[in-house]
């Protein structure tokens, strides 16, 4: 089966004057139409970059290097093909056509999100128009009750507020709204609850889920709050310095993650039953230097289990299948001669 | 809307009555009266004047009332439309400065419009394309615009004009136009002209609107709000123009107010160079002989025009932004 997205060693590079920076370096996944893609990493570890090379939205001046970005596109005979978003200009007709229509995203801020200056109606009227041939009248009606689906109440009278005039939690639901009014069927979601109390993290998240179930799209969700992916995601992705450290489902990435990183992530996740006032678990050092062209283990150094051995460091990176859809990349773990 | 339009209206009426009072006691601050200067010029010139004639003069201005009756006297002529007797000049204040409040109105209209005509495109220029050449190019010649005095490029003009194109660009009419009752070819006149003094007090202006529509719009374009239109697949220039120049211009609008006095001052040393039959050039010698009804008269109507300008812009950036239609703070 074709997956409705194939991302195959995909590498975004940064050219700056002070160098390059490595922002994503060889990142494959694929997802299936109706699930939900977890990818969780700390904050500069490229996480944002893969959600706005897939849209071609990169800014200025990262540049797609390498890699393919397959989109499974219904041609109407019944037999889908594979369109490559690496290769087309970024500003061109075809990329317009699919941002928004078949890829749409939606972000981390629901205060910026929108246009302060417009009503948050006309914004999702805009998107609607952009991609189907509809009336103002029909446009209207189908925002209102897209507005009525994320669960905003009186949708008429809500589609002509303005930004300012809705709590947090009502906008990132419009941000929703407007993001799925074109029916794609991948959903980008750019760290959507991190911005957002709790409880109303868990409405957005079971909203999304609900969504899911009646639209059917393909969700990329992008955080780096572990509780939220676990929730949310069928496959977690790992990324850590612009790679993917680790791969799997998500019941078996909790369950029996093998990455020192990963399990590093999840000891720092504070439980029900941590005990009252004791230190939260960290990981001891920070992100490399940005700049810096590491050919091992990105996570040499911080790594309580390599014990500083140089086949770590020195021993090129790649994913190694190590389960039935479990892909991890740790030399310990990977390399037969580890000593 | 209307009811912070009426607000806006209500809000004018104390600051207008505190203008007149500032107006009025601007005037009346330098030591003596018109009177004072009217015997010193005539002493100057060898003629006297005796006291009596003087004492007449002084009644029949009301220069002898109490300096509160003077002033609720003039505030009451001025509500009714009469702005008193030029001394200098010996005329209606009316008659003398009509004409010329109308012209320095159009010069200013036509500046404010050619400004913005002008900046707004080269500084969304400047500001998309920032760092390249070509805004290295225009911020260049903004910078020059915006340091060159007006007066000292009015100079230039009519030193280049006068030597190479072998004609003269002072006045705002030529020499047969100038006393002609208006026609229409007198207006074709006006127009041949005009574009000077608006191109001399323009650039000024201009190169200080690039540099803030550029400032503006380059924090605009790094906000979520324009990624988010950019992922629903919208077009760079529409986008651009729909949204964060939208916001962008939103601060220009509310200068618009400050920007109508600041052109009418401006204007008045370029006037000056230039020999324009504006407002500044008047203004200038009747402050300098006293000439008090109608130094006044100029002070509060150009006041007003600043009390009127500023309500516009209030009610164009309301009707811009409606986090200020709606008396709403921003959420951050």
């Amino acid at each position: 089966m074709v997956p409705a997205l194939d991302v195959r060693d995909l590498r975004v590079h940064f050219l700056l004057d002070e160098g390059t920076v490595r922002a994503v370096d060889g990142v494959s996944f694929s997802v299936e139409p109706g699930k939900t893609l977890g990818i969780v990493g700390e904050s500069g570890s490229g996480k944002s970059v893969i959600g706005q090379s897939i849209l071609r939205i990169v800014p200025s001046p990262g540049k797609i290097v390498r890699g393919e970005i397959l989109l499974r596109m219904e041609n109407g005979q019944g037999e889908p093909t594979q369109l490559d978003m690496a290769q087309i200009e970024s500003h061109g007709r075809l990329a317009r056509s699919i941002r928004g229509k078949e890829i749409a995203m939606i972000f981390q801020e629901p205060m910026n999100s929108f246009s302060p200056v417009h009503t948050v109606g006309s914004q999702i009227v805009e998107a609607l128009r952009l991609h189907a041939d509809v009336s103002p009248q029909e446009a209207r009606n189908r925002t209102v009750e897209m507005l009525k689906k994320v669960g905003i109440p009186q949708p008429e009278h809500r589609i002509g507020a303005y930004p300012h005039e809705l709590s947090g939690g009502m906008r990132q639901r419009a941000m929703i709204a407007m993001a799925l009014v074109c029916n794609p069927r991948i959903l980008i979601a750019d760290e959507p609850t991190t911005a957002l109390d709790v409880t109303i993290q868990a409405q957005i998240i079971d909203l999304l889920k609900k969504l899911q179930e009646e639209f059917g799209m393909a969700i990329l969700f992008i955080s780096h709050n572990l509780g939220v992916i676990s929730e949310i995601s069928h496959e977690v992705l790992v990324v850590y310095f612009g790679r993917v450290m680790e791969h799997a489902p998500v019941d078996v990435l909790f369950r029996e993650a093998l990455h020192p990183y990963t399990k590093a992530l999840l000891r720092s996740v504070p439980g029900i039953d941590t005990p009252v006032r004791s230190h939260l678990a960290t990981i001891e050092g920070t992100l490399p230097d940005p700049y810096a062209n590491i050919p091992g283990c990105p996570f040499f150094g911080r790594c309580m289990e390599c014990e500083g051995r140089t086949v770590c460091r020195d021993d090129p990176y790649s994913l190694t299948k190590v389960g039935p859809r479990h892909f991890v990349a740790c030399p310990r773990i990977c390399v037969a001669d580890f000593a | 809307m209307l009811a912070y339009i009426i607000r806006r209206m209500l809000i004018m009426i104390p600051t207008l009555i505190a203008i007149s009072i500032i107006s009025f006691t601007i005037i009346q601050l330098p030591p003596g009266d018109f009177l004072t200067t009217y015997v010193a010029q005539l002493s100057a010139s060898g003629e006297g004047i005796d006291q009596a004639e003087l004492d007449a003069l002084r009644h029949r201005f009301g220069l002898d009332q109490p300096i509160y009756v003077q002033y609720f006297q003039w505030v009451w002529n001025f509500v009714r439309g009469d702005f008193g007797h030029s001394f200098e000049w010996n005329k209606p204040v009316r008659s003398l400065i009509g004409e010329r409040i109308a012209l320095t109105i159009l010069i200013s209209t036509c500046t404010l419009l050619f400004t913005w005509i002008v900046s707004l495109p080269i500084g969304i220029y400047s500001a998309v394309r920032q760092y390249s050449w070509m805004d290295y190019f225009l911020t260049f010649f903004g910078f020059i615009g915006l340091a060159t005095p007006n007066f000292l490029f009015a100079l230039i003009l009519l030193w280049f004009s006068y030597a190479y194109l072998g004609m003269s660009i002072g006045g705002l009419f030529s020499p047969q136009f100038i006393e002609a009752p208006w026609s229409f070819a007198k207006f074709i006149d006006l127009l041949k002209h005009l574009w000077i003094p608006v191109l001399i007090v323009g650039t000024g202006h201009t190169a200080k609107f690039i540099r803030i529509i550029r400032g503006n719009l380059l924090d605009e374009l790094k906000k979520p709000y324009v990624t988010t239109a950019r992922a629903k697949g919208l077009s760079e220039t529409k986008l651009i123009l729909k949204y964060p120049v939208r916001v962008a211009i939103n601060p220009l609008v509310s200068t618009i107010g400050w920007t109508l006095p600041e052109l009418i001052s401006g204007i008045a040393i370029t006037a000056v160079v230039l020999n324009l039959p504006t407002s500044g050039p008047l203004l200038l010698s009747a402050l300098m002989s006293q000439d008090m009804h109608l130094a006044g008269s100029f002070i509060m109507i150009l006041s007003i025009l600043t009390v009127i300008g500023t309500l516009i812009s209030d009610i164009l950036l309301a009707w811009v932004d409606p986090r200020i239609r709606f008396g709403a703070r921003e959420s951050a």
